[in-house]
């Protein structure tokens, strides 16, 4: 393996564990499109930072999409609770039009802005070892979006580790939380503060398109192989990370798109679990009436 | 016909609540006492379950404040249990029945403290109690609705509190849980504990409850179960529903036959 193939990997692996993990709470919350919402809401963010900024600097673009994709969350929110419109319309409505938004403030000051659409949904998870980091001594410490995925990391496992119980709680019985004096608000803006975080850090280098294959595909396998959270989220981690390796493998001999073939495998995860899950799969089930039938005589 | 009491748990102050503008409850004044059944009555959309949301503090108030054991929510969480309906939570989720009964120590643990052995154990013995404990570690969409409901108790039962609000814990059960049920709250009200249910059922009503609540938008009544399902006072809680009214009926002829000898008798 070489070491271009060793940093993609490595970084498909880092986005697929930060997305998958909070992929298995959203949707155990019904909100599983919040990290489709997100990764295109930021686009008018991108733009607006960089019309104020006047320059493409990487950190000035992030803040202004994570600003924007806390906003998008907290657009969903109000309106699913206050305009009482279902929590997937919610999303629909919201992130379709800050996209356009986006969209229109790209072609309003087409001359100035040097953005590239394509670039900001699809990404290019194959250009990751392009951008290296180099401190000012000139050592290479690897490609720079590597360091901020892990840092993402870090502070996902510390958040999911340390507030485990609280978040178990919001999600599965919200009026009993709040009876015990857990703020459901509070939890929910830090969820989704911890999505945008990901989003934003994770799609300027895969793309939009595989961070939802990402934070949707492994937990939803996973959720068809166990009925423990603790082990969804490990099972869904562990998917995810084969299945950015086997991607990449799979778009080397296809010599393909590398997000393409990693949503691909995803896919096919899903569909083995789905047919051969012990609990829920479509081989079991096709067993269990007998097995019921067996335990009432 | 509504009877205060001094030294209450629970004191409800001209309470008012409205969704979305339209008022679900009006002037509620009630207070209970200590160490007793408590029955909310009233028909559908009386407002009994949002009578025992607005007291947990799950909906902003218009106007009026509850306080429990005197002082406001805040200040006594732990003391307080609330049990909420069987449907309102997504029964499919990754969890088993120990994990749910675990949920009831989360209130002592604070921020950061993770629930450990001493925590598994409490809740252990809070199944036991409903007689779960066979079933800790299944799934719990795996259990029927009647095991789901004591899940849900056992949870409240985890939390050790001294006032329990339980949203319709009969609703979908058999009868043989129900007596189950109804003699579990029994017990916790002789060790001192006041169990406010919200209740369907006015012929069971009469055996459950020591004290009851009729509510239907209004506060109809609030007092001893002898002095408040009295037909007049029924009456005026269901208004003219043909239904309602030959339940009533049925109740009134009840009342010339001496049910309590048929019936289980009240402790």
């Amino acid at each position: 393996m070489n070491i271009d193939a060793f940093w993609i990997i490595l970084t498909g692996a880092l986005v697929a564990i930060c997305c998958s993990l909070l992929g298995c709470f959203l949707i155990l919350r019904r909100m599983a499109m919040v990290g489709d919402a997100i990764s295109h809401a930021v686009l008018p963010g991108i733009v607006l930072a960089f019309l104020f900024s006047g320059s493409r600097e990487v950190w000035t673009m992030l803040i202004g999409a994570a600003l924007l994709g806390v906003a998008c969350t907290f657009l969903i929110e109000f309106f699913h609770k206050k305009a009482r419109v279902q929590a997937d319309a919610s999303i629909g409505v919201t992130f379709t039009t800050l996209f356009a938004l986006g969209i229109i403030l790209i072609s309003v000051y087409a001359g100035k802005v040097d953005l590239d659409q394509d670039c900001v949904l699809y990404g290019e998870i194959a250009y990751v070892p392009l951008d290296i980091w180099l401190t000012e001594s000139g050592m290479n410490l690897g490609p720079r979006t590597v360091w901020i995925i892990g840092g993402v990391l870090v502070v996902l496992l510390l958040f999911i580790t340390i507030f485990y119980k609280q978040l178990y709680l919001t999600s599965f019985d919200p009026a009993f939380a709040t009876a015990i004096g857990l703020s459901t608000t509070l939890w929910y803006y830090l969820l989704m503060g911890a999505v945008s975080l990901t989003t934003v850090a994770a799609f300027e280098s895969v793309g939009a398109i595989l961070v939802v294959a990402l934070m949707v595909g492994p937990p939803a396998t996973a959720y068809l192989l166990t009925d423990d959270l603790k082990k969804m989220l490990i099972i869904s981690a562990l998917a995810g990370t084969i299945a950015s390796a086997a991607g990449f493998y799979l778009a080397l001999w296809l010599n393909g798109s590398v997000a393409g073939a990693i949503s691909a495998v995803i896919g096919l995860q899903f569909l083995l679990a789905f047919v051969f899950s012990p609990g829920h799969g479509l081989l079991a089930k096709r067993r269990q009436p007998v097995a019921v039938m067996k335990a009432n005589a | 016909m509504i009877q205060h009491v001094t030294n209450p748990v629970l004191e409800v102050h001209d309470l008012t609540v409205s969704y979305q503008r339209k008022p679900v409850l009006w002037d509620v004044d009630l207070t209970l006492p200590q160490q007793a059944l408590v029955g909310i009555i009233g028909p559908n959309g009386a407002g009994k379950s949002t009578l025992i949301k607005a007291i947990m503090g799950l909906l902003p108030l218009n106007s009026g404040f509850v306080e429990l054991f005197g002082k406001p929510l805040e200040e006594v969480r732990k003391r307080v249990s609330y049990v909420p309906q069987r449907e309102s939570v997504d029964w499919d989720f990754p969890a088993s029945a120990l994990d749910v009964a675990m949920m009831g120590t989360y209130g002592q643990l604070g921020l950061f403290r993770r629930p450990g052995s001493r925590e598994k154990k409490l809740a252990m013995e809070a199944l036991e109690k409903v007689g779960m404990q066979d079933f800790a570690h299944r799934q719990i969409s795996q259990l029927s609705g009647g095991q789901q409901q004591r899940v849900f108790l056992s949870r409240a039962l985890a939390q050790d509190a001294d006032l329990y609000l339980m949203d319709e814990p009969f609703a979908g059960v058999d009868i043989a849980t129900e007596t189950a049920i109804i003699e579990l709250l029994r017990q916790m009200r002789d060790n001192g504990k006041t169990v406010v249910v919200v209740h369907h059922d006015l012929q069971s009503a009469q055996d459950y409850f020591d004290w009851i609540i009729l509510l239907n938008m209004r506060l109809v009544a609030s007092g001893p179960t002898e002095e408040t399902l009295t037909p007049p006072l029924l009456e005026k809680t269901y208004g003219g529903r043909l239904t309602e009214l030959s339940r009533v009926s049925e109740l009134l002829q009840k009342k010339q036959f001496p049910i309590r000898e048929t019936k289980p008798t009240r402790k």
